[in-house]
């Protein structure tokens, strides 16, 4: 199964929030976990996070700072802001509007799985 | 094994560059985005991948550099115009830009100071304005010469050529005993600038002017040069009339501060800081100058129509006097230069377009309108004789004339695919030679010939 663009990318924003949420980290290990967290099947292009980052950073919802552990490389820690917090707390109160409005449509009316023919009248 | 980690960090190393060709890029965006780079390929070599076969993987995991650079340029797009400053221009000067900034600056002030130096022996700005007007090319552009001559480096006789050529500039300005007022003071005035100004260009392809290609360059970075001196020289009156507003205010003049230092010597600078931005900016923004040519071609070919029109309809020639014939000159120049930037800007290989009409119904125009200027001047000097003036026009216009009808000529050639367009530009810019023997002319043969009365 493939997810479509727009929903991959309007759900990147909640995920890299929510993944710094619980520590700060770098960009690869934040694709790791999205790969473990959805299985697999959220796929992003590797390098399109970056500019994402960017993005959250100039708008103060991350922080960043490089770090340059003895004998390693250098590498770019990002970490969530107290706005951060509260922009995936918003986030998490719309996706759960929206996700609980899409399962009552699922759950009662059974629709959508299977395509079925148009009533006459 | 060992031999193939290097091969990697080879490829790696050849990446990184193109990385860091792209103005996109920061540095701090290609070190985090190499850290990635190498983090996914430790993964991958862990599950049993050779290195090489782990960075191709990595690569194409990081995706199309275009679509990453466009995301990038997107994200960060203030950086294309702090580029534009800050960074040496890519070529010759590393970004490390400060130093390039400090050089320019230090230019510029030199040719500050240059202007000031007649008044230290007694050659006030006041008192002697001539002075300053026969002067006005050395002042202005020999600096700039100086300054391309050190940016490229050129080499000895280039650099010997050079000196000569502003030597006899400078000859040729005060040597002569010319009466203020003279008419061929102000022919040398206005042919000098234009003289140094071909020198500036065979020091700005350091010495290397039998080139076409780089005859071309010297085209562009004219049409460049021009758009910014003229945003400088705005800014700077805004400034000036702010900073004497000001001063008023405290009951301050500051009017000869603003007359004899402030003007002539911004106007000095901002050559040299032109200059500096043009190369600094040049493969950052689209070019403006070709944008302008699109922009007034279709006005000038309208302006060009109605005056000819004009003409019919009340059935009178040209009145020439001076002020006419410079006019007209002028009206001509921009017509070759309309040609000049559109082609400065055009695709080699493309094929003529509507665009390429509009320019031949322009170049027709201009020649109809030369024809009558030159009947005019023709009978004006049957009447009164040949004087300085007159025969700087004629000379002008019949330049003007040649090299408009060859250009009429290859153009339809072009139009009618049976010439690549490539004639055109060399016509052109083998012309260059054509204007620097004219003006050296004017500015060394015309004063004894017309009398120094």
């Amino acid at each position: 199964m493939r997810i479509g663009k727009d929903l991959v990318a309007a759900s990147t924003t909640p995920l890299v929030l929510g993944i710094l949420a619980e520590g700060e980290s770098y960009g690869y290990a934040i694709l790791k976990q999205v790969g473990e967290l959805s299985g697999g099947r959220l796929e992003w292009t590797d390098g399109l996070l970056y500019p994402l980052l960017h993005r959250l950073e100039r708008l103060g919802h991350v922080e960043s700072v490089w770090r340059h552990p003895d004998g390693g490389r250098r590498r770019k820690y990002y970490r969530i802001t107290r706005q951060g917090r509260a922009e995936l707390a918003e986030q998490h109160r719309q996706w759960s509007t929206v996700v609980e409005a899409l399962r009552g449509i699922w759950d009662d009316a059974q629709v959508a799985v299977l395509p079925r023919p148009v009533p006459a009248d | 094994m060992d031999a193939a980690r290097e091969t990697v960090e080879a490829q790696i190393g050849e990446w990184l560059a193109f990385m860091h060709r792209r103005r996109e890029l920061s540095d701090a965006d290609a070190a985090e985005l190499e850290d990635h780079l190498r983090a996914r390929m430790d993964d991958l070599v862990s599950f049993g991948l050779e290195p090489d076969e782990a960075f191709l993987v990595a690569v194409k995991r990081l995706g199309s550099l275009d679509a990453l650079t466009r995301e990038f340029a997107r994200e960060h797009s203030d950086r294309l115009w702090r580029q534009l400053v800050l960074d040496g221009g890519g070529q010759g000067e590393p970004a490390g830009s400060t130093r390039a900034l400090l050089v320019v600056v230090a230019w510029a002030v030199a040719a500050a100071v240059l202007v000031k130096v007649p008044a230290l022996f007694g050659l006030g700005l006041d008192d002697h304005p001539a002075f300053y007007a026969r002067n006005a090319g050395v002042f202005g552009l020999v600096p700039l010469v100086a300054y391309f001559a050190w940016r490229r480096a050129v080499s000895r006789p280039t650099a010997l050529g050079l000196a000569l050529t502003c030597a006899v500039g400078v000859a040729a300005a005060n040597a002569y005993p010319l009466h203020d007022d003279a008419p061929v003071t102000v022919l040398t005035a206005l042919h000098l600038p234009l003289a140094l100004w071909l020198t500036v260009g065979v020091a700005y392809v350091g010495g290397d002017w039998r080139s076409a290609s780089r005859r071309m360059d010297f085209i562009r970075f004219t049409g460049e040069w021009v758009v910014y001196y003229a945003l400088i020289a705005l800014g700077g009156g805004v400034l000036t009339v702010l900073t004497a507003g000001a001063f008023k205010a405290i009951g301050v003049r500051p009017d000869v501060f603003v007359g004899s230092w402030l003007l002539p010597c911004g106007a000095a600078g901002a050559v040299v800081v032109a200059a500096w931005l043009v190369e600094a900016k040049q493969s950052v923004v689209e070019n403006i100058a070709p944008v302008l040519t699109k922009v007034f071609t279709p006005l000038f070919v309208a302006t060009l129509a109605a005056f000819l029109g004009g003409v019919l309809w009340t059935r009178t020639g040209i009145d020439v006097d001076r002020d006419a014939l410079i006019l007209f000159d002028l009206v001509l120049a921009v017509v070759v230069g309309l040609v000049l930037y559109a082609l400065s800007a055009r695709e080699p290989a493309a094929g003529p377009d509507r665009f390429d009409l509009l320019q031949l119904a322009l170049v027709v125009a201009a020649l109809l309108v030369d024809v009558l200027v030159l009947v005019a001047l023709a009978h004006r000097i049957g009447e009164f004789g040949f004087s300085a003036n007159k025969t700087a026009a004629l000379g002008e216009n019949l330049l003007l004339l040649t090299n408009l009808g060859v250009s009429a000529y290859l153009l339809t050639a072009f139009v009618r695919h049976r010439a690549p367009v490539v004639r055109l530009e060399r016509w052109q810019t083998g012309y260059l030679a054509v204007y620097a023997a004219w003006t050296w002319t004017v500015v060394l043969v015309f004063p004894p010939v017309f009398g120094f009365s």
